[in-house]
C-alpha cells in the first residue's frame, strides 16, 4: 500500500502546518522533545546549573575509609570514588555524551546508510567492494588504533568521536544493505524505474522512507552504545582524560564498586537510558508527523 | 551458487590479508617496544638490541610483514612474546569456549528479542510497544559488567542456582549468555518490530486477513518470514562479533574466551597474539556475513545471487 | 600394692598412647589436602629464566630451587641447594657445596654442572631472559654474552658437588642475586627436549611438580615425592583457577570454593570485608617492600630546579591519597620502605605545607606556577590517585594535564629522554626483587640507568652518589653490613634532599584466605612470596 501511495504522491509535499499539527498531537513525542531540550540546555549551561565544581574532590566527600557517599542532603545523587558530587558531574558529562551520541553516532549512521544503500542497490562489483570493505572495517582493531592515537596525538573527545564513527558505520551498512536488497526487488521500485525515475529520485523518494525506521532504531540505540564505547576508548587514553566527566566514563570507573555503590552506575545509566529513549521517541514522532500513512494496525 | 561461494571465499582471502596488513602497521604506530618489555627492568641497551634482533624486530617493515605472511600461509602464527607459547595453541585453547558462548549468546538475544519485537509490532502504540521499547533501551544502556555482576551475585551467591563463573557444564553458560542476551536483545526487538510494522502495512497482509486467515497464522507464516531479513544480517554480524570475544562478560564470568586473551595482549603489546586474534576474528566476521548473505535468497526469493 | 602400681603404669601408658595418637593425628592433619587459588590472568610461563611477573614468581619458587633462599616469612638468607658456602676475604670468590641426593622431578640427581648450565642459560641471549643483567657481575659473563667465549669462565665446576663463582668485582648483593628465580637450577635434558615450550612443561627440583595445565583455565601442581626437604610441602596439591575477576573470586571464597585470592581483596569490597568480623579474621596484614612515587624529570624544565621539586614534595596531601585507597597504605616520606635495611626511622622528609611550597616556587621564579603533564597507568586506582595529585598541585598554581595510558606506553615514554615530566608509578611501582637497599638505586635512580629505555624516569644522575653506592656494594663481609646499611641510609637521605621523586605511600599487603588454610602468620605476608609461600601452608 505504502509503495503505491508513494508513487502516486509524487510531486505532492504535505504542508508544514499539517506536519506540525500532527507532531503536536503525539504526546510521547512532545515529552521526548522536552527531555532532549533539557539535556541539551543542561549541557550548554552546566556552569550555571551544577551545584558544585564537577572536578572538586571533597575531603569529606568520602567516608573515613575512603568509600563514596550515597545520596544525601548535601550531595543529592551522592559522591563518586574521589568525593566529587555526582550530580554536577552528570550535568557536565552531558556535554561529552551528547557530542559522542549525536555527532559520532550520527556520522556513523550517515556513512553507513549511504554505503549500505549504494552497495545494496547497485550490487555488482561496486557493491561487492563496498561490502568487503565493510567486512574489513568490522574486524578492524579499534582498540589498537585507540592506543596508537593516544600516544601520538593530544587526547581529545573529537578523536574518540572520529574513531567511533570510523568503526560503527559498518553495522548500519550491513543492515541497510540487506534491507535494500529486498526492497530493490519490490514492485514499487521496479515500477518507478520502469516509469523512468532517476537513480537519486528512486533513492530519496522511494528507498529512503522505508529505511527510516531502521535508521531511527540504529541511530537511537546507537546513542547508548556509543556513549558506553567512548568510555572504553577513553580508558585507553585516546579520549577525554580525567578529570573531565562523561556518563560512560563515570560508569566505567565505578563498575567494580557496583555492589557497594550502585548509585554510581544507576544514575549515569539512567541518564543514558533516558536520553537515548527520548531521541527515539522524538525520531518516531518526527517520522509519524512526516508520513502519517505509515501507521496502521492489523 | 557454487560460483558465488567460491568468489566470496576468494574475496575473503583478500580481506584477511588486508586486515593483517592494517593491524601490522597499527601495532608499529604504538610507541612501546616489545623487546624492552621482554628484556625487563634491568636490561642494558645491548640486551634490548639483542632481543630485538632475536625477534627480527630490527628488520625493515616490509621484510617483517613479508616474513609474517609467509609463516601465516604455512599455518605458523608465531609465538607469544609474553608466554613464549605458540599462538595457534593459545587460540585453539580458547576457541571452544568462545564458540559455545557465541551460540548461547545469540540464542539468548533472539529468544528474548524476537518475541518482544513481534508483540510490540502487533500491539503497536499500546502498552506492549511502550514496555518493549523501555526494556529494549534499558538492556542496551545497562553496562554489561554491572548486569553480569548483579546476576552472578543474585543467582550465584545469594541463591546458589548457578555456579559462580567458570566453564564446563550447561549451567556455566546460562548467566553469561543471559548477560549478552540482555544487552543485545534490545536491538533485535526494535529491528524486528520496525520491520514487522512495515510488513504488516503491506497489501498482501491485508489480503490475507481479508481472506479470513487467523491472525497468528498470518503473523507467523507471512509477516515473520518477510521481516526476518534484517534480523538475519544481525545474526551474521553477531557471529563475527562474538567470535572476536566479549571481554567484559568473559571477565565477570571467568569465561576462557578469546576476548580476555586479546585484551591482555593489547595491554602489553604482545604483537603475535594480537595479530592472531585479529585474523581469527576477521575470519569469523567474513564467515558470519557470508552465511547471512547466503540466507537472504532463501528467505526472499526475489533476491538473487549476483 | 602390685595392683595399684599396675594401674598407675597402665594409665600412664594409656595417656602416652593417647598423646602420641593425638600428635600423629595433628601432624597427619597438617600433611595432605589441596588448595584452590584464583587469578585473573593465566600464568604466562613457569620457566625460571624467563618468568618475571609477580604472579608466576612464587609459583616458580615452589617448583624450582637455587643455591640460596630465604627463611620462610623473613628476608633472611639461607643456603638452599647448597649445604654450606664460603666467601673469600676479598669477596671475589664464592664456593658452594651442594647437598647430595637432591632429585629433579624426572628423578635425576642434581650435580654442580647443572648449576653452571642453568646460569649460562640465563646469560645466553637467545633465551631472552630478563634476568640477564643481574649476573654480569660474574667474571667472564660479559664475554660469554657478547659471544667471545663459549662458556662463563667465572663459574667453575670443581667436582660433582662443588661449584665456585669468581666475580669481576665484589658485590654485597651477590647472595641475593643467587636467590633470585633466574638462578634456579634446571635440567639440561628437559630444556633441550622441550625447547621454547619448557615454560609450559617445567621440570625442577622444587616441592611441587606440574600435574596438569589447561591453558586459560586451570593449573594443577602436585607434591614432588622426592623433594629434598622430607617434611615439605604440607599440601598434596595446589590448584590454580584462572579468569576470575577479583570481585567474583571473593564471592567464591565467601562460598567456600576458593582458598586464596591470588589478586588480593578487590578494592571495591575491601571496607566491607574489614568491617565484618566474620571475614576480617581471615585477612592477614603485613608490610611490603614497596614504594609508590611520582618521578620528576630532572632533564625537563622546570624540574631541573631543585627548589621546584622540593616545592612539589610539600604540596601533596598524602593522607587524602591514602584514604582514597581505603587506608591500604602508609604515607611515605622517603625512598626506601620501612622493612628495608637502610630505612631511616628518624628522617622526617618534606612536610605537607602548601604555603611554603608556593613560596619556594616563587623563589625559583614561578610565582604564578606553571603547566606540566602527569602520566599514569589507566588501571584503577591509579587514575584516581593521579587526579588527587592533580588537585593538590592546582592549589599551588601548578596546572597539571593528566594522561592515563596503557602500562607499556607509559613505560616507553618514561624511558625516552625529555618526554615525560611527571609519572605516577602506581601499577608499575617498585617492589623490590630482593630485600637489599641497592635494588632501589641501581635500576631507578642511578646514572647508569638514566639512559634511553631505562627505568630511571627521573633521569636523575649524581656522579658523587653513584661512587658512594658502588663503594657500599663492595662491603661484602658480614661484619661490614652495619656500615653498609648506614652508608645506604645516608645515600638515600642525600637523594631525598635533591628530591627527584615525590614518595607518596608504601602499600600494605592484605592476604585473604579461607578457614581451611593454615600457616604461620608471617607466611601469609611473606614479603618475598606473593600471595603466599606454597610450601609452607597446610590444610586444617
Amino acid at each position: 500500500m505504502s509503495g503505491d501511495v508513494a508513487v502516486a504522491e509524487a510531486g505532492q509535499a504535505p504542508s508544514r502546518n499539517r506536519i506540525l499539527a500532527r507532531f503536536l498531537r503525539n504526546r510521547p513525542g512532545i515529552v521526548a522533545l522536552m527531555v532532549v531540550v533539557i539535556v541539551v540546555l543542561a549541557a550548554i549551561f552546566a556552569p550555571y546549573i551544577a551545584p558544585y565544581d564537577p572536578d572538586q574532590q571533597f575531603f569529606d566527600g568520602l567516608t573515613l575509609e575512603g568509600m563514596p557517599l550515597p545520596p544525601n542532603a548535601r550531595f543529592p545523587l551522592g559522591t563518586d570514588l574521589l568525593g566529587r558530587d555526582l550530580l554536577s558531574r552528570l550535568i557536565y558529562g552531558a556535554r561529552v555524551s551528547l557530542i559522542i551520541g549525536v555527532v559520532a553516532n550520527g556520522t556513523a549512521l550517515a556513512i553507513g546508510a549511504v554505503l549500505g544503500t549504494v552497495a545494496g542497490y547497485l550490487r555488482g562489483r561496486v557493491g561487492q567492494i563496498i561490502m568487503r570493505i565493510t567486512d574489513l572495517m568490522m574486524a578492524f582493531p579499534a582498540l589498537i588504533l585507540a592506543i596508537a592515537l593516544a600516544a601520538i596525538l593530544r587526547p581529545s573527545m573529537w578523536i574518540v568521536a572520529l574513531v567511533i564513527a570510523l568503526v560503527n558505520w559498518v553495522w548500519i551498512a550491513r543492515v541497510v544493505h540487506s534491507q535494500v536488497l529486498s526492497l530493490a526487488e519490490q514492485e514499487f521500485i521496479t515500477a518507478a524505474v520502469a516509469v523512468g525515475a532517476s537513480r537519486s529520485r528512486v533513492f530519496f523518494r522511494h528507498l529512503l522512507p522505508h529505511l527510516v525506521p531502521t535508521l531511527i532504531v540504529w541511530g537511537t540505540l546507537g546513542i547508548a552504545s556509543s556513549v558506553l564505547l567512548e568510555a572504553s576508548l577513553s580508558f585507553l587514553g585516546v579520549g577525554v582524560q580525567p578529570p573531565t566527566p562523561s556518563w560512560g566514563g563515570i560508569i566505567n570507573e565505578s563498575q567494580s564498586y557496583f555492589l557497594d555503590a550502585p548509585w554510581l552506575v544507576a544514575f549515569p545509566g539512567a541518564a543514558i537510558l533516558v536520553t537515548s529513549l527520548a531521541f527515539n521517541l522524538l525520531g518516531d514522532g518526527l517520522r509519524d508527523a512526516l508520513e502519517p500513512d505509515r501507521t496502521g494496525e492489523l | 551458487m557454487i560460483r558465488y561461494i567460491i568468489s566470496r571465499l576468494g574475496q575473503a582471502v583478500l580481506v584477511l590479508i588486508g586486515i593483517s596488513l592494517i593491524t601490522f602497521l597499527l601495532t608499529f604506530l604504538v610507541p612501546a617496544d616489545p623487546a624492552r618489555m621482554i628484556a625487563g627492568r634491568l636490561a642494558t641497551p645491548e640486551t634490548v638490541a639483542r632481543i630485538r634482533a632475536e625477534l627480527g624486530l630490527d628488520q625493515p617493515l616490509p621484510v617483517q610483514y613479508g616474513r609474517y605472511l609467509w609463516n601465516l600461509l604455512h599455518g605458523d602464527l608465531g609465538r607469544s612474546y609474553a608466554q613464549r607459547i605458540e599462538v595457534t595453541e593459545l587460540l585453539m585453547s580458547r576457541l571452544p569456549a568462545t564458540f559455545q558462548l557465541m551460540v548461547a549468546g545469540i540464542l539468548a538475544e533472539v529468544l528474548l528479542g524476537i518475541p518482544a519485537g513481534i508483540l510490540a509490532a502487533l500491539g503497536r502504540s499500546r502498552w506492549p510497544d511502550r514496555l518493549g521499547m523501555v526494556l529494549a533501551f534499558s538492556g542496551v544502556s545497562a553496562p554489561q559488567f554491572a548486569v553480569g555482576l548483579l546476576l552472578l551475585y543474585l543467582l550465584g551467591y545469594r541463591w546458589p542456582v548457578f555456579p559462580l563463573g567458570g566453564y564446563g557444564t550447561w549451567r556455566h553458560v546460562i548467566l553469561p549468555a543471559l548477560t549478552l542476551g540482555i544487552a543485545g536483545a534490545g536491538w533485535y526487538a526494535r529491528v524486528m518490530r520496525s520491520a514487522m510494522v512495515e510488513v504488516l502495512n503491506q497489501h498482501y497482509i491485508r489480503t490475507a486477513t481479508a481472506k479470513g486467515l487467523p491472525p497468528t497464522k498470518v503473523v507467523l507464516k507471512h509477516a515473520l518470514r518477510n521481516s526476518i531479513l534484517p534480523v538475519v544480517s544481525m545474526v551474521g554480524l553477531d557471529i563475527g562479533v562474538f567470535m572476536g570475544g566479549v571481554v567484559v562478560v568473559e571477565s565477570v564470568f571467568a569465561w576462557p574466551g578469546i576476548g580476555q586473551l586479546a585484551w591482555q595482549a593489547i595491554q602489553i603489546l604482545d604483537i603475535p597474539v594480537i595479530m592472531g586474534v585479529v585474523i581469527l576474528t576477521a575470519s569469523f566476521i567474513v564467515l558470519g556475513n557470508l552465511l547471512a548473505d547466503l540466507a537472504y535468497p532463501l528467505l526472499d526469493p526475489r533476491i538473487r545471487y549476483k | 600394692m602390685m595392683r595399684w602400681r599396675r594401674a598407675v603404669w597402665g594409665s600412664l601408658l594409656m595417656a602416652l598412647v593417647v598423646l602420641l595418637g593425638a600428635a600423629a593425628m595433628a601432624s597427619a592433619q597438617q600433611r595432605g589436602g589441596s588448595m584452590v587459588v584464583t587469578y585473573m590472568t593465566d600464568v604466562t610461563t613457569l620457566d625460571p629464566a624467563i618468568g618475571y611477573d609477580w604472579q608466576n614468581w612464587s609459583i616458580i619458587k615452589s617448583m624450582f630451587d637455587g643455591l640460596m633462599d630465604y627463611v620462610p616469612g623473613t628476608t633472611e638468607l639461607v643456603p638452599q641447594l647448597a649445604e654450606r658456602f664460603e666467601v673469600s676475604e676479598d669477596g671475589l670468590t664464592y664456593t658452594f657445596y651442594l647437598r647430595r641426593g637432591v632429585k629433579f622431578h624426572n628423578g635425576r640427581e642434581v650435580v654442580a654442572s647443572d648449576v653452571k648450565y642453568s646460569l649460562e642459560r640465563v646469560l645466553t641471549p637467545a633465551t631472552q631472559s630478563p634476568g640477564l643483567g643481574f649476573y654480569l657481575v660474574i667474571e667472564g659473563a660479559e664475554d660469554f654474552v657478547e659471544g667471545r667465549a663459549s662458556e662463563v669462565t667465572g663459574i667453575r665446576v670443581l667436582d660433582d658437588y662443588t661449584v665456585q663463582f669468581k666475580l669481576a668485582r665484589p658485590d654485597a648483593s651477590f647472595l641475593h642475586i643467587l636467590a633470585l628465580n633466574f638462578a634456579h637450577v634446571v635440567p639440561r635434558e628437559e630444556v633441550e627436549r622441550y625447547g621454547p615450550d619448557f615454560g609450559h612443561n617445567p621440570v625442577g627440583t622444587g616441592a611441587f611438580k606440574l600435574k596438569e595445565w589447561v591453558l586459560g583455565q586451570r593449573l594443577v601442581l602436585e607434591r614432588h615425592p622426592e623433594y629434598f626437604k622430607p617434611d615439605r610441602p604440607y599440601l598434596d596439591q595446589v590448584v590454580f583457577e584462572f579468569g576470575f575477576e577479583p570481585n567474583v573470586a571473593l564471592l567464591r571464597l565467601q562460598r567456600g570454593e576458593v582458598d586464596i585470592l591470588g589478586d588480593g581483596i578487590p578494592p571495591a569490597r575491601f571496607v566491607q570485608i574489614m568491617e565484618d568480623p566474620q571475614w576480617s579474621r581471615l585477612v592477614e596484614v603485613g608490610e611490603q617492600l614497596h614504594t609508590g612515587y611520582v618521578t620528576l624529570n630532572t632533564r625537563v624544565k622546570p624540574f631541573d630546579d631543585v627548589r621546584v621539586r622540593q616545592a612539589l614534595n610539600m604540596a601533596i596531601n598524602k593522607e587524602r591519597i591514602v584514604r582514597i585507597i581505603n587506608n591500604r597504605a602508609v604515607p611515605a616520606n622517603q625512598i626506601l620502605p620501612p622493612l628495608m635495611p637502610g630505612y631511616n626511622h628518624e628522617y622526617e622528609g618534606y612536610p605537607y605545607d602548601p604555603e611554603r611550597a608556593k613560596q619556594l616556587l616563587a623563589e625559583a621564579g614561578y610565582p604564578n606556577g606553571f603547566s606540566t603533564v602527569l602520566y599514569a597507568m589507566n588501571v584503577d586506582p591509579n587514575p584516581r590517585i593521579a587526579q588527587s595529585i592533580q588537585q593538590d598541585l592546582a592549589a599551588i598554581g601548578v596546572q597539571v594535564e593528566l594522561r592515563t595510558l596503557a602500562q607499556s606506553t607509559v613505560i616507553e615514554l618514561g624511558g625516552t629522554e625529555g618526554q615525560a615530566p611527571m609519572i605516577w608509578s602506581g601499577g608499575m611501582a617498585w617492589i623490590a626483587d630482593y630485600p637489599d637497599p641497592n635494588i632501589f638505586y641501581w635500576p631507578i635512580l642511578a646514572c647508569a640507568s638514566a639512559i634511553p629505555g631505562g627505568w630511571n624516569w627521573a633521569w636523575y644522575c649524581n656522579e658523587e652518589i653513584e661512587a658512594r653506592a658502588a663503594y657500599a656494594d663492595t662491603l661484602v663481609l658480614p661484619e661490614q653490613q652495619e656500615e653498609r646499611a648506614a652508608l645506604w641510609r645516608e645515600i638515600y637521605t642525600d637523594i631525598m634532599a635533591e628530591a627527584p621523586w615525590i614518595p607518596i605511600f608504601h602499600e600494605m599487603r592484605y592476604t585473604m584466605h579461607s578457614e581451611r588454610v593454615g600457616g604461620a602468620e608471617n607466611i601469609f605476608v611473606d614479603p618475598l612470596h606473593i600471595p603466599i609461600n606454597y610450601e609452607e601452608v597446610y590444610r586444617k
